[in-house]
């Protein structure tokens, strides 16, 4: 059950992972802060608070956004996807390929990771490396990160597997 | 309801406005409008003949992913590709850009060089504001309270000649230290925009006339006098004014060189 918040002002409804939800919020709440501290989700974390580091990355309307800069008030009819949506088998070459250490950055890198992955469009006329220049991580020096993306990317080519809409 | 409320403060992306949030008493007890439930209506692109129109909602993402850009107005792209990355540029605006005045934007500048202007309603009626026009001091434009900017329009003039450098301390989530924005028309001529140079985002009248004219460049020193005459670069926690100096001279230059345009063919 969420807390109730302690002044109730606002009414939003949105999607949450697939989910209906309808809750009353505190307008001066971030997305983040609903994610966190009142539904439980505690993937995305505030790594910053700034929009710097992507700690806090989830998707909205199907693309990838700070949470920590996102008011909760504007998520009112969105359909809004966390890290713990996310299909762990579509995670598989991140492990092999030195993508995570501490992990911190993890939950952001996945949720981009998985988005560029599911839009190869995106990589028309963009890198990985730029495409990802959104998660800071300060453990693997980055190149484990983009050989996970890329090697996930290939094996969708090779398999002919379809990318899932988002 | 701006008319009721002139404390209240439009709010779209919201990508500058949420920085620091829990922190920022003072922010977090303002009356704010949030903008964000006019999308899409407001985020719709109209390609005209003569000009193209972007809705108050249009996303830097929104430009990036629309090919029409590519073609003809590829230094929207340049720009909105170097605003910090993307999950910024999935939900900043370019009217919130205009709007929440910046010195160190990077969306204006662009939109100057081509000429834009911004389109702004209130329950009095609606005007447009040339975006060279628009801003009065730091961070004062000509909005008044009362009015919400629900477009920005482009004309579809042919700038064979578009370009957009930017200097920060990283190549993604930076903060402009020095840009400039350059566009060329055949009939129109020169424009030369700066960030980051200035409390105000403002066209450099002298160097447009340098390059109009045939003196010659043949070193970032021949636009110094140019430049000295447009501005007194800030020095502030990003940078000096002696680095600004050297430095927007140096890219404008090179910017130029590189793409053959008005500097002396002997240049060393």
């Amino acid at each position: 059950m969420p807390k109730p918040p302690e002044q109730p002002t606002t009414s939003i409804t949105c999607t949450i992972n697939g989910q209906s939800v309808t809750m009353d919020i505190d307008p001066a709440w971030r997305l983040l802060d609903l994610l966190r501290d009142h539904l439980g989700l505690t993937g995305a974390k505030e790594g910053c608070g700034e929009g710097e580091c992507g700690a806090c990355t989830v998707r909205i309307d199907g693309l990838p956004a700070n949470s920590c800069l996102v008011l909760a008030v504007q998520a009112h009819g969105r359909d809004i996807d966390t890290v713990e949506s996310l299909d762990p088998e579509s995670l598989d070459h991140l492990h092999g390929s030195g993508a995570t250490q501490c992990g911190a950055c993890t939950p952001g890198v996945v949720m981009t990771a998985d988005w560029i992955r599911n839009n190869p469009e995106t990589l028309e006329h963009d890198t990985i490396r730029s495409l990802m220049a959104g998660n800071l991580c300060r453990c693997t020096g980055y190149d484990g990160i983009i050989d996970g993306v890329r090697l996930s990317i290939e094996r969708d080519a090779n398999t002919g597997a379809k990318p899932c809409a988002s | 309801m701006l008319a009721g409320d002139p404390a209240l403060t439009p709010i779209a992306g919201g990508t500058d406005l949420l920085v620091h949030w829990p922190g920022n008493t003072d922010a977090r007890t303002r009356d704010y409008l949030d903008l964000s439930r006019l999308r899409p209506s407001q985020s719709e692109i109209r390609w005209d003949d003569d000009a193209v129109t972007l809705g108050a909602m249009t996303t830097y993402w929104d430009v990036v992913t629309d090919k029409r850009f590519r073609e003809h107005f590829p230094i929207l792209i340049d720009a909105a590709r170097q605003v910090g990355a993307v999950q910024i540029q999935t939900r900043g605006t370019w009217a919130g850009n205009i709007c929440n005045a910046s010195p160190v934007a990077d969306g204006v500048p662009v939109l100057m060089a081509l000429g834009a202007s911004v389109e702004l309603r209130s329950a009095a009626g609606a005007e447009s504001i040339p975006l060279d026009r628009f801003y009065t001091g730091y961070r004062q434009t000509r909005r008044q309270p009362d009015q919400l900017v629900t477009s920005i329009t482009i004309p579809r003039h042919q700038r064979t000649t578009q370009f957009f450098e930017k200097v920060g301390s990283r190549r993604a989530q930076a903060i402009t230290k020095v840009g400039v924005a350059v566009t060329h028309h055949n009939e129109t001529g020169w424009r030369v925009v700066a960030n980051a140079m200035a409390p105000v985002i403002i066209r450099c009248a002298n160097v447009e006339t340098l390059l109009s004219s045939i003196s010659p460049i043949r070193t970032p020193d021949d636009l110094l006098p140019a430049i000295d005459a447009d501005m007194t670069p800030i020095t502030d926690i990003r940078s000096t004014a002696p680095y600004r100096r050297t430095v927007f001279a140096q890219i404008l230059f090179h910017a130029l060189r590189q793409r053959n345009l008005r500097v002396s063919v002997d240049a060393r």
